[in-house]
């Protein structure tokens, strides 16, 4: 296996990192979003996507994922983006949103302190529970509000972050400020080689993570309908 | 809650949630409440540390067994069928988009004491111990006759109308042997007892085919199951219905409904009134609108080896009879393993369960539990299944069945095509995919 020359795409041009970027096939990461209801986790995400920010826009209907592809030096990141779809505005966010999630952006509101506290705790439940390879980014935000409704220091979220080993940043999704280096950071952050190589089945994001079930046995059930049988006759025996 | 649903929904089971995912792609405006902080209700997976909450209160789950985060065990045992409805539902919802699949390894079968593999293709059919060679001959034209039956065409009918003639008249017209006919019904067609073979045949046969096109589907069994456990289901379904605007709330605790004339228009939870159309639920919180219709016992046993006489396999169903075993029900044997990311590494989660027959249900479940090897740790769970009194039509109260001794989602299925049709006056249609802007923005 020693011909790393001149196959454009595919994982081992990727991890050989010796190709134009342009030509990569991106890499899948499914990154949820995490944090109290109202702190702006729609608006980081809508602003990091479409670079755009709407002032009490309504959830969009229908959209189970957002995606947005993030370059580094030789590799292309494709962010599986997941919105809690209000699932956590009456705690009801189930575990299975987070479940097999590469990165999680857990968000709070920099102008309200409880938000922090929630912020913690959800980082605790996906040290708990989620992937452990995962990649936490806990961002503050509204910083276009600091100057004159800051509640939260600085140097307090900072210093948690560090204390959990979380990257840490504050943005504002009004404005624009520091959003898309959150993300790169997470890009950066990310380990590729190992969810490479462990990636098995439909090589989508949730591929990754978790124990055992890389290799056989997978079924792909997006490539096409459940029912008819297609051969002759109403019944395959 | 000061607002007016179209529909309220009470309990996060399977079915439920499914019903709500349906209803509010639909446009529907729907509010879905569960007693409990955590989805699934019976059909939730459990770790560890849960599993022994419930059934040894006040003990430690054994260091052996590793991280509670590995462990999610289900309470119910199912699988779903490749070709089957509940699939078909998966792919029409693209729910697919949340869960990942694995195969279920083997589908076995209880004959004279032992278990052998119900065959995946001709070449493990002709080598199967499960018949002698003349047996297999006569099978063999039985399932040819099946392969060909067309209802619209009589010259494939060989005198047998399968809308009318009884299950029993098919198998003596093939002079096939008894252990045949049990494997047919119950290892193929998933029979739960014998009434089948006096009703008509077509329900059989359309099982049959069930089954052979589920085996067709991946080739090692006709049975897939979702990687950490069938919990997973419901909240792929919740998460189908709030991304189409459905309120979710946890451990919300239903006080009472509200009802004007008879019909009810509201749910009352913690002093508040949430006003409705329409209320589905799961029987748990309609104890006086329901019926007993049977009892179920389960054994969640867990393993630290596959089980014997298996090829090692990852996972497995085992068939055992009625007739084999002098019951008047089958018991099923369900495994997944450390592979399905339901257990630490190198175990395995056998549960076995049947309908109760007698007084002493655990002991109804021996002959099973003998096939299984050293058990490191069994849980028994005696459940009763309710059915609703009423089909909901006068009061707008629409209540779905307890899960059922079945193996599969076929029945849950049946359910939600009910309880959907009672509630919309509409047949669910579950063709092509519902209309969805995923992956709304894609800037690059
Ligand atoms: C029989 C049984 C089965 C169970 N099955 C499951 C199961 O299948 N899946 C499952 O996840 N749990 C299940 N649970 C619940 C589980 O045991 C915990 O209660 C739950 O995960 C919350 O954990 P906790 O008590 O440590 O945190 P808590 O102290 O309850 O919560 C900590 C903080 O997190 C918040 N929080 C907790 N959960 C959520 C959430 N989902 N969304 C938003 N905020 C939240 C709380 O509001 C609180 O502020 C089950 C419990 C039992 C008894
Ligand atoms: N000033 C300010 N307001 C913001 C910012 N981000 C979001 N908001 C507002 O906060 C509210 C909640 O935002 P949303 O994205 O829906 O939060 P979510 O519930 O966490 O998804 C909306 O009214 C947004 O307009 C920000 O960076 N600055
Ligand atoms: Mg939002």
């Amino acid at each position: 296996m020693s011909t790393p020359s001149a196959q454009p795409g595919g994982a081992a041009a990727a991890a050989a990192g010796a190709v134009d970027a342009a030509t990569l096939k991106p890499i899948q990461v499914k990154l949820v979003l995490l944090g109290e209801a109202a702190v702006g986790k729609s608006s980081l995400v809508l602003r990091f996507v479409n670079n755009e920010f709407q002032e009490n826009k309504e959830p969009t209907i229908g959209a189970a994922f957002l995606t947005q592809k993030c370059k580094l030096d030789d590799k292309i990141i494709k962010f599986e983006i997941w919105d809690t779809a209000g699932q956590e505005r009456f705690h009801s966010l189930a575990p299975m949103y987070y479940r097999n999630a590469q990165a999680a952006v857990v968000v709070y509101d920099i102008t309200k302190p409880a938000s922090l506290d929630k912020a913690k705790s959800w980082v605790k439940e996906l040290q708990r529970q989620a992937n452990p390879n995962i990649v936490i980014a806990l961002v503050g935000n509204k910083l276009d509000l600091a100057a004159t409704s800051r509640g939260v220091p600085a140097e307090e979220a900072s210093a948690y972050a560090a204390e959990a080993g979380l990257l840490c940043a504050e943005a504002s999704a009004k404005t624009g400020d520091n959003v898309m280096d959150v993300f790169t950071e997470i890009a950066k952050k990310i380990p590729l080689e190992q969810l490479l190589a462990a990636r098995g089945g439909r090589g989508g994001a949730s591929g990754a993570g978790g124990s055992g079930a890389a290799g056989t046995g997978r079924v792909d059930l997006n490539a096409g309908p459940g029912g008819r049988n297609t051969q002759q006759g109403p019944c395959a025996c | 809650m000061d607002e007016e649903y179209d529909v309220i929904v009470l309990g996060t089971g399977l079915t439920e949630c499914i019903l709500s995912g349906l209803l509010s792609v639909e446009g529907k405006k729907v509010l879905h409440m569960d007693r409990n902080d955590y989805y699934g209700g019976e059909s939730a997976s459990l770790n560890l540390t849960q599993l022994y909450r419930k059934f040894r209160p006040g003990q430690e789950p054994a260091s052996t067994f590793g991280r509670d985060r590995d462990w999610n065990v289900d309470l119910i045992p199912k699988f779903a069928m490749a070709s089957g409805e509940f699939t078909n539902i998966l792919y029409h919802t693209d729910v697919t988009r949340y869960l990942e699949f694995r195969q279920i390894a083997g589908s076995y079968v209880y004959r004279d004491g032992r278990i052998s593999k119900v065959p995946s293709n001709n070449t493990e059919a002709v080598s199967s111990p499960l018949m002698g060679i003349f047996e297999k001959r006569r099978a063999k034209k039985f399932f040819e006759f099946i392969q060909a039956y067309d209802f619209t065409n009589p010259a494939t009918h060989q005198g047998l109308d399968l809308n009318t003639v009884p299950m029993i008249e098919v198998y003596k017209k093939f002079g096939l042997e008894a252990g045949t006919q049990d494997f047919i019904g119950h290892a193929l067609a998933l029979q739960l007892d014998d009434s089948y073979m006096t009703q008509p045949a077509k329900d059989t046969y359309e099982r049959i085919c069930l089954y052979m096109n589920s085996m067709a589907r991946y080739g090692k069994s006709p049975y897939i199951y979702p990687l950490y456990g069938l919990g997973e289901l419901p909240q792929g379904f919740a998460r189908l219905s709030a991304i189409y605007g459905g309120t979710y709330m946890l451990s919300k605790k239903v006080d009472e409904l509200v009802y004007d004339n008879g019909k009810v228009v509201g749910v009352k939870s913690e002093g508040e009134v949430a006003k409705t159309k329409a209320v589905i639920g799961d029987p748990t919180y309609f104890s006086d609108k329901v019926k007993k219709t049977g009892q179920v016992v389960r054994a969640i046993c867990i393993l630290n080896h596959s089980i014997p006489n298996t090829a090692d396999v990852d996972s497995i169903q085992i068939v055992i009879p009625q007739k084999q075993v002098n019951r008047g029900h089958d018991i099923y044997v369900a495994a997944v393993s450390y592979a399905h990311n339901v257990s630490a590494k190198d175990y395995w989660v056998a549960i076995v369960s049947t309908l109760v027959e007698t007084a002493k249900p655990e002991e109804e479940l021996q002959p099973a539990l003998a096939l299984l090897g050293p058990i490191a740790e069994k849980f028994i769970d005696i459940t009763d299944i309710y059915e609703p009194i009423a089909d909901g039509k006068a009061d707008g109260v629409y209540i779905t069945k307890s899960y059922d001794a079945t193996s599969h989602f076929e029945t849950v299925c049946q359910d939600v095509k009910d309880v959907y049709k009672r509630v919309t006056g509409n047949e669910l249609k579950v063709e092509g995919k519902v209309k969805k802007q995923e992956e709304g923005a894609a800037a690059e």
